[in-house]
């Protein structure tokens, strides 16, 4: 009797190990806490469980959904306390905390596989002291989208190179608009400035090493990144006004062509075409280089999914995710995001801009950065993009700033 | 169908103990659950953020012990000071809400057809909640979309962006703050004036008090009550100012419209913050600085009971 069951279950072993995840009989309950409830993102999740349960019937899945600002907060007690079995969440320095606290799951073994080898491109954003705590399913681009038709009105083209940039904006106040539009009212759209000009006057690496508190803020290198910024505050470039507008309230001097471009991420596309833009009238370009043979760098924030240390059913979590990193998943969940798959054997959806994010970010040679507030501690990215909006009201103010946030920094050293 | 319980025979007289000690013990019965609950609730917490403010913590994992480091920190850090200047810039402008109140309530104390329909009016903003009022405000004076700015326009001023200068927007949020505040302290003194003795009044007219004179050595003495009350709830109402910074600027432009209370909910439970030893160490001097006041109000109470 026990030589059956031995051989039962290692025949059960031998099945599984050989037909591969797909296949394995899950049961009992997977419940997972999703972090976005805006349409797209939701028929995206909606569209995953679905094909997973459609895989794997006698699995009993329940999808919660909380609003993604609600979750920011809500994720620290749904870890400590009545843990679901896969939640949402960001990569970079965002998962420090939970991964200190012991709160997500190691799925390095995950990584370990086919798996590793298809979303190779993001496995550092997921890495924290050597290991890997959760699995994306999608990424968007930031750049520069502008008003074609303004700049052909204006006979101007996309700028490659920060001098060209500048020409081009001055071409743009000289016909009587502003040339960027932003609304920094909740400050991170400054942060994304921020981390263009840095990324492009001292590159990847100097970048990382500032988000990592490693750089001193009043170092001179900060100050050449902030000079470059300066320009084109001088120089009037942007919106009157911003720190009282959000950046949906910044979308409409786009819209009504009182601004001619927007740096911004690609969700920036679905508010424009509700508002009636046609793909011929924005186009899309990359942030210009600044420092002539530095790399390019991006800005990439990317969506992961974890599993909470404390899940009831890990097994079943672990099947979910590596099919939620699957080259088939990750093609049909984009296509509904209006995103970028990560798996390098997904297909790209066919629309203007996403498609040229996938170039644009497949051709990052530099690296692919998460966002001022994902790669920077908490304390120092609110710090941070305070003294930037400060910075663009009043540049005069610069040394102040660099002075409080060396300071802040200083502070955190002190305090590992 | 049950019987009316009044109907039911009245139980005997208790005896003993508890009879002997009955009219000592019924009120501290009565009180024993809203006794326990804020002891639960409000004083318990007290001590519990003097005890956190010795720590680092963020909510999550162990809370390391560092004695009066956070307490160093604030003392050394520019956002407290700019969010205690606030609180005293709140808690001096605030007070114009009571003088306010009682010219609007003096203006409505007559017998005119439609006078109710008017003080509803007035009393109205007090209704409406102070995220809604907050809102409104935002939208009067955001400067693309804002009333504000066509407003001063026919007077021939210059646009202005009252929530993103830093050097306004701390006075725009106290603006939109005395709307409901004038209103709450109005409704005080209506129903102060209605108090006020007549007979009194009557003798000082027949004694040549007019006006202002009227006004000051006869009636306000006799609004006393209403003002104490008034001068209360807005002193009060001015150090928990949180829902207005937080709706109309999130303490912003780069932290300039920030409050104690503003800046502890920052630290401690917002997006970037968690840092709850810091919040609470916060919150104890916001607790401190209440302290100063509650104890000058309860001491007035004091002096004034025993008078009675």
């Amino acid at each position: 009797m026990q030589f059956t069951i031995k051989g039962a279950a290692a025949a059960l072993a031998l099945t599984t190990m050989l037909a591969g995840p797909a296949s394995a009989e899950l049961t009992g309950d997977l419940r997972i806490f999703f972090n976005d409830q805006n349409p797209a993102p939701r028929a995206a999740m909606e569209g995953m469980v679905e094909r997973f349960q459609d895989m794997h019937p006698d699995l009993n899945i329940e999808l919660t959904l909380i609003d993604r600002e609600a979750n920011k907060t809500q994720i620290r007690n749904y870890l400590t306390a009545n843990a679901p079995d896969v939640n949402g969440w960001y990569a970079g320095n965002r998962m420090r905390p939970y991964v200190n606290a012991g709160l997500f799951e190691d799925v390095s073994d995950l990584w370990e596989g086919e798996m590793g080898e298809a979303l190779a491109s993001t496995k550092p954003a997921l890495t924290l002291d050597g290991r890997q705590w959760g699995v994306p399913y999608t990424y968007y681009q930031w750049g520069i989208y502008y008003r074609s038709d303004i700049y052909d009105e204006l006979g101007l083209t996309p700028a490659t190179t920060w001098e060209e940039e500048l020409a081009n904006c001055q071409a743009i106040l000289d016909s009587g608009r502003k040339c960027y539009t932003i609304g920094t009212r909740f400050l991170w759209t400054a942060g994304g400035w921020f981390d263009y000009l840095n990324l492009r006057t001292h590159g990847y690496d100097f970048h990382m090493a500032l988000t990592a508190n490693e750089i001193p803020w009043t170092d001179d290198r900060v100050r050449e990144t902030f000079a470059n910024w300066r320009e084109l505050i001088d120089m009037g470039a942007f919106i009157d006004n911003h720190t009282a507008y959000t950046w949906q309230e910044a979308q409409p001097y786009f819209v009504n062509g009182e601004a001619a471009a927007y740096l911004m991420g690609n969700f920036l596309v679905e508010p424009l075409r509700d508002a009636g833009m046609t793909d011929d009238q924005v186009g899309f370009y990359q942030f210009p280089e600044i420092t002539p043979g530095i790399p390019m760098a991006e800005d990439a924030p990317t969506d992961t999914l974890h599993i909470p240390a404390q899940a009831q059913n890990k097994e079943a979590a672990r099947e979910f995710l590596l099919y939620i990193a699957s080259a088939e998943n990750q093609t049909i969940a984009n296509e509904v995001l209006g995103q970028l798959p990560i798996n390098s054997n997904a297909e790209v959806a066919d629309d203007k801009f996403i498609q040229a994010g996938f170039e644009m970010l497949s051709n990052a040679t530099g690296g692919i950065a998460q966002f001022f507030d994902r790669d920077a501690d908490a304390e120092m990215a609110s710090a941070g993009m305070e003294g930037f909006q400060e910075f663009m009201v009043m540049p005069d103010n610069l040394d102040a700033i660099l002075d409080r946030l060396e300071r802040v920094r200083q502070r955190m050293l002190d305090e590992e | 169908m049950a019987a009316p319980i009044t109907s039911e025979p009245p139980a005997p007289p208790p005896r003993g103990w508890w009879r002997s000690r009955q009219m000592r013990l019924a009120p501290w019965l009565f009180l024993a659950p809203g006794i326990a609950f804020f002891a639960l609730y409000v004083i318990l917490p007290i001590f519990q953020s003097f005890h956190i403010s010795l720590y680092r913590w963020d909510g999550l994992g162990e809370a390391r012990y560092i004695g009066m480091q956070n307490y160093e920190r604030l003392f050394d850090d520019p956002a407290f000071y700019t969010s205690l200047w606030n609180n005293v810039r709140w808690l001096l402008l605030y007070l114009l809400a009571i003088p306010g109140g009682l010219f609007i309530a003096l203006f409505l104390n007559q017998q005119v057809r439609g006078i109710r329909l008017y003080k509803s009016l007035f009393f109205f903003p007090f209704v409406i909640s102070q995220v809604v009022v907050g809102l409104v405000f935002a939208w009067f004076y955001n400067p693309s979309i804002g009333l504000l700015n066509p407003i001063l326009g026919m007077f021939g001023a210059g646009p202005v962006n009252i929530l993103g200068n830093p050097s306004t927007v701390t006075y725009g949020i106290i603006v939109a703050g005395l709307w409901p505040q004038v209103a709450y302290c109005m409704i005080l003194y209506l129903t102060g004036l209605n108090a006020v003795d007549p007979e009194q009044v009557e003798a000082a007219r027949l004694d040549g008090a007019k006006g202002w004179k009227m006004l000051w050595y006869v009636i306000l003495p006799q609004l006393r009550p209403a003002t104490f009350i008034a001068v209360v709830v807005t002193v009060i109402g001015a150090l928990r100012s949180f829902d207005m910074v937080s709706v109309m600027t999130s303490g912003g432009p780069f932290g300039s419209s920030r409050v104690l209370a503003y800046y502890m909910f920052e630290v401690s439970l917002s997006e970037y913050g968690f840092r709850m030893g810091y919040g609470a160490a916060i919150a104890v001097i916001l607790f401190l600085i209440m302290l100063v006041y509650i104890a000058f109000f309860l001491w007035r109470m004091w002096r004034e009971e025993r008078g009675v």
